[in-house]
């Protein structure tokens, strides 16, 4: 299982990594592991759009199951991958690059402190077991 | 009979549980309710139970009986022999639903044949592998509708001229939704207003236009400029087809149509007193996931041979729970059987025939009613097999003069429409011929004389 | 063989049916609406037959064998009621018929009204629900529109078990309801301290399939209706496993407030590899009034030489119609034909042989499949399909029983049991056919230790092995490729 060093993790598996005040959000490699094969991938947002912490940003479906993708933080979207759709596989190849899901202006850093680090994320993961 | 045990099998099955009788296996039944005593009539043997079918059918006149005239949404037509010769085999009709596709690609070959087939018929990409029947599948339609637009737009125009039972099956899927507005079919509409009309009750907040073709008074119009208006608005149309016209008409997808449902009774199943009928339902390729129900698809095994599996299945209640749009388990796959094999033995040349027979002999019909004093039928529109016919007396007194000369008259558009009082809606398939036709004719002359 | 699809046999130029010529004056089409093709197959008679009848062999079905799937009832399917069904009185009846013309199928329906009301302790019955799933989705707004109509529209939440069917939660969301999930405990009954935690002037009511889809009776039911009456809410029986119960308890005696009835599974209608089910929905007295209609009532008393005269009604609070028409009638008389075989004797066995069929089994199969709520079951059970050391999962079980002719229990349900295998014989398999299957179970169990390869790879001898889902899922070729015409 693949932790990067320096993102946020949320406790439904979601990662976020800031850049100023644009934090980039997709699922990790754990969530996608669990998940088994991606077949589907619908973004539920759209440039422009008011997100509020907690409110769903895409649908994920393998053969087996489906998950929503919640936003660990609120904000504005200022890009959302919908080619994404095209090419659901990459959540599994590449969780934490191509398979970034939605971009968002934060409206409120500090919640981003609810958040995991890495080690943490980790720790909690070994938790849950399979 | 149905329970095979013998006494000394039941003793020894006790024995291996360690219970000393089949009543210590229901302790865990609040004493007070168990076994309780039932009053129904004692058990019949086999023969006892089929003549009591047989009189209980006997005291019915059917369509058997009767030269039928009758249909508004369930039509008497010939079903050839073979097709219910193959839904009767029991492992097509004893199967459970194809879970397991490695014992299932019978039916699963056959779903996914029929998906081709009503894509085919209807101009559509892509068919699920049905509703229970045409009302549901409108139902379902306008709930897709609802969610494509992840429950932001709430207005849902339905024409008046859609099944009334289709309309009243949509209402009462969508109750328990908040917000919804239904317009296009308030008593103040008339009835007879074409699809055009709807144009303005179309906006930026509209989820769905639901039209019929050929309508439920058997008028066809073309859709191509109500397609128009749906997709400026950015909103989704349906139309509920009559499968058997599509033999000879443009197809909805042709149209533009975003979902076509509709009746799949006419498609090889018996009139059977409104059911188990077949609700169609087709979409474009874009929409696939957002429809609810079975979908087959093609797949291939570790060796690569060709089978069908149930896919995109990450939809339905057994694994989204609660986010799932529809709880729909099944489909109506006995159905759906009957609908695939009727298509196939028909094919091209034979559902055109069968679709020509009843366009033809509906014309006849209509010209020499037409041609009765006092009667006035409605041919403005062009029609398919039905038609609707003003009367000079109430049709509830006419379809009881036609019953005393074996004639199942038609449908009294007075229950659905008030202003269509004393309008009968006719309906003419292959299975009347000439003679039924002038038959029915001298019959109505009477009625006018009276 | 891989059977080739009706287009990829379709010869240009052959029939299946012909039909008379028209005798009618000619009437042109509408200009502008004739469709240009019409891409349909063309097959003569005999191709059709051929191929459905190939498609029907790779079908496995209760008229070939053993189908032990968990909580879907795949009993025998007695073939008289193919033949009362189809009864030209009533295949050739038109559902818009004169009451006047259609009293025999009336009859019939008003009958089985009233022996439904009677096997299960309700007031009142609908017949129009098409399914299972129907019946639920009629049953909860049911319950909202009694809810709304008293002006208690704080209602809005359904408590479901963690252990319910899927289609339960779906039902509820769809009828406008937050679903509460609440856990089982230990001994298979409703956590009842979770629960009674949740009862509150929030609650429209409880979902509960009794017995649970782990095939036990709960055994606290009558505190657990007693709660959810206390707070006002009502209690919707899922009927899934009415065949437990015929004869033996009858859910309105016991306080639920509304049931479907599977007649698919509980009343022997052949499942038709998904359809048509049947699923009518009964009523304690204060609900009556909500039911969908129309339903079928007396409009004149008979005499003793005149038999009463039907006809329909429409509740006066009816939450509306569910579907087109009265609902699926060949169904019901199927069912009719079947309770009228059984009598209330017959009845009371059909539920005890399927209960003792059930313990029989788990019997048989507790020291080989760890069973997790091991106590006295009801007409099926739960046991795990996987073993300390073994990488052999339930799903790997289920393919491998299919090489030995048997149909797999029904895998990964209830969600509650890791590996499930929910088992239901039904009460229509023989003791020498239970011998077998148990059998084939415990040699299964001991090839998942010894050679778990073969489980893996298993189904072996099935016209497919197991498919690629996957790819299925991303390419999603849904129609067979229509030749250009």
């Amino acid at each position: 299982m693949q932790v990067l060093a320096n993102l946020k993790y949320s406790s439904t598996d979601e990662w976020v990594k800031m850049d100023g005040n644009v934090a980039t959000i997709g699922i990790t490699d754990y969530a996608q592991s669990q998940l088994s094969d991606i077949v589907y991938v619908e973004i539920k947002v759209s440039e422009g759009e008011k997100i509020e912490k907690n409110s769903p940003l895409a649908t994920l479906e393998s053969v087996k199951a489906a998950a929503d993708v919640n936003a660990p933080i609120g904000g504005k979207v200022v890009a959302a991958n919908d080619g994404l759709g095209q090419t659901p596989e990459m959540v599994n190849s590449d969780p934490f690059g191509a398979a970034w899901m939605v971009k968002l202006e934060i409206s409120n850093p500090a919640e981003l402190d609810s958040l995991m680090d890495a080690a943490a994320y980790e720790k909690y993961c070994e938790g849950r077991g399979h | 009979m149905f329970t095979p045990h013998t006494d000394s099998e039941r003793e020894a099955m006790l024995r291996t549980i360690g219970a000393g009788s089949i009543e210590d296996l229901f302790i865990d039944i609040p004493a007070a309710y168990r076994f309780p005593k039932l009053n129904l009539p004692p058990v019949l043997s086999e023969m006892e139970a089929l003549a009591e079918a047989e009189d209980l059918a006997g005291a019915n006149e059917s369509a058997r009986d009767l030269i039928c005239f009758l249909g508004a949404g369930a039509y008497n037509h010939y079903v050839p022999a073979a097709v219910d010769a193959l839904i009767r085999r029991g492992e097509f009709a004893t199967s459970y639903t194809p879970y397991q596709p490695e014992v299932s690609q019978g039916t699963l070959q056959a779903i996914f044949e029929f998906q081709s087939l009503v894509a085919a018929l209807t101009g559509m990409e892509v068919s699920n592998a049905s509703h229970y029947d045409g009302a549901t599948s409108a139902a379902e339609a306008a709930v897709m509708a609802y969610h494509h637009f992840r429950e932001k737009r709430t207005r849902f125009v339905l024409s008046q001229a859609v099944h009334p039972q289709f309309r009243q099956v949509v209402r009462t899927y969508m109750q328990g939704y908040a917000g919804l507005e239904f317009t296009g079919d308030e008593p103040t509409v008339d009835p007879l207003a074409t699809p055009d009309s709807l144009t303005k009750l179309i906006d930026s907040n509209t989820a769905l236009v639901m039209v019929q073709y050929p309508d439920f008074l058997g008028r066809i119009f073309d859709l191509t400029a109500l397609a128009s208006a749906v997709h400026a608005a950015g909103s989704l149309l349906c139309v509920a087809i009559n499968p058997t016209a599509l033999a000879l008409l443009k197809t909805p997808g042709e149209y533009g149509a975003d979902i076509v449902v509709g009746e799949g009774q006419p498609l090889g199943i018996p009139l059977s007193f409104g059911g188990p009928y077949l609700g169609l339902f087709a979409t474009r390729k874009e929409l696939v996931r957002k429809i609810s129900g079975r979908i087959v698809g093609e797949s291939v095994d570790g060796q690569g041979r060709r089978g069908y599996v149930l896919t995109l299945t990450a939809r339905e209640q057994h694994i989204r729970r609660e986010k799932a749009t529809s709880n729909i388990c099944t489909n109506q796959g006995l159905m759906a059987l009957a609908a695939c094999i009727y298509l196939s033995l028909l094919g091209k040349k034979g559902l055109r025939q069968v679709a020509d027979l009843c366009y033809q002999n509906a014309h006849y019909a209509a010209a020499q009613i037409a041609a009765i004093p006092g009667f006035k039928v409605y041919s403005d529109a062009p029609f398919f097999h039905e038609f609707v016919v003003c009367c000079p007396q109430p049709v509830e007194e006419i379809n009881t003069h036609l019953l005393d000369h074996e004639i199942l008259g038609g449908y009294d558009l007075g229950q659905a429409y008030p202003s269509l009082k004393d309008h009968m809606l006719v309906a003419v398939t292959e299975m009347n011929s000439r003679q039924d036709i002038d038959y029915l004719v001298e019959a109505l002359k009477e009625v006018a004389h009276d | 063989m891989t059977e080739p699809t009706i287009y990829e046999m379709s010869s240009p130029g052959r029939e299946g049916v012909t039909y008379p010529l028209a005798d009618v004056p000619y009437t042109p089409l509408p200009e502008g609406f004739e469709r240009a093709t019409l891409p349909l197959p063309e097959l003569a008679e005999v191709d059709v037959v051929r191929h459905f009848t190939h498609l029907s062999r790779l079908n496995y079905s209760i008229d070939g064998g053993f189908y032990p799937l968990g909580s879907c009832t795949m009993k025998y399917n007695p073939k008289i009621n193919e033949e009362t069904a189809r009864l030209p009185g009533f295949a050739f009846s038109h559902p818009l018929q004169p009451v006047e013309t259609v009293q025999g199928n009336l009859a019939l329906m008003y009958q089985l009204q009233e022996w439904l009301k009677e096997i299960s302790g309700f007031a009142a019955v609908s017949l129009q629900p098409a399914a299972g799933a129907q019946g639920e989705f009629t049953g909860v707004m049911i319950i909202r529109a009694y809810h709304k109509w008293r002006g208690d529209a704080g209602r809005v939440k359904m408590i479901i078990p963690d252990s319910a069917h899927g289609t339960n939660p779906a039902t509820s969301a769809m009828s406008g309801m937050q679903v509460v999930s609440i856990p089982t405990d230990v001994n298979g009954n409703l956590d009842m301290e979770a629960f009674k935690s949740l009862c509150g002037a929030d609650i429209a009511g409880i979902m509960i399939t009794n017995p649970n889809t782990l095939g036990l009776f709960d055994q606290h039911i009558l505190e657990v209706i007693e709660a959810v009456h206390d707070c006002g809410g009502l209690v919707y029986g899922d009927g899934a496993n009415l065949n437990a119960l015929l004869g033996i308890c009858r859910p309105g005696d016991l306080g639920f407030d509304v049931m479907h009835f599977n007649l698919h599974k509980t009343f022997s209608t052949p499942h038709g590899g998904g359809g048509p089910g049947s699923g009518p929905v009964g009523v304690a007295r204060h609900l009556v009034e909500f039911l969908p209609g129309p339903i079928v009532k007396i409009s004149e008393e008979g005499t003793d030489e005149i038999p009463p005269l039907y006809g329909w009604t429409m509740p006066e609070k009816s939450i509306g119609r569910v579907k087109s028409f009265a609902g699926q009638f060949g169904m019901l008389v199927r069912a009719y034909t079947y309770i009228n075989m059984h009598g209330p004797e017959g009845l009371r066995k059909v539920s005890e042989y399927a209960v003792l069929n059930a313990n029989y089994l788990l019997a048989r199969l507790r020291d080989t499949y760890h069973v997790p709520y091991d106590r006295t079951c009801m007409h099926e059970f739960v046991v795990e399909g996987r073993w300390e050391g073994s990488p052999v999962r339930a799903l790997d079980v289920s393919k491998r029983l299919m090489d030995y002719n048997f149909h797999p229990p029904t895998n990964y349900f209830p969600l509650i049991v890791h590996e499930a295998l929910m088992i239901e014989p039904t009460e229509t398999e023989s003791k020498q056919t239970l011998d077998e299957f148990v059998d084939a179970m415990v040699k299964i169990a001991g090839e998942a230790h010894d050679q778990p390869e073969l489980l893996q790879q298993a189904p072996h001898i099935t016209p497919v092995g197991r498919l690629d889902e996957v790819k299925t899922a991303r390419e999603l070729v849904l129609c067979c490729a229509i030749p250009n015409q």
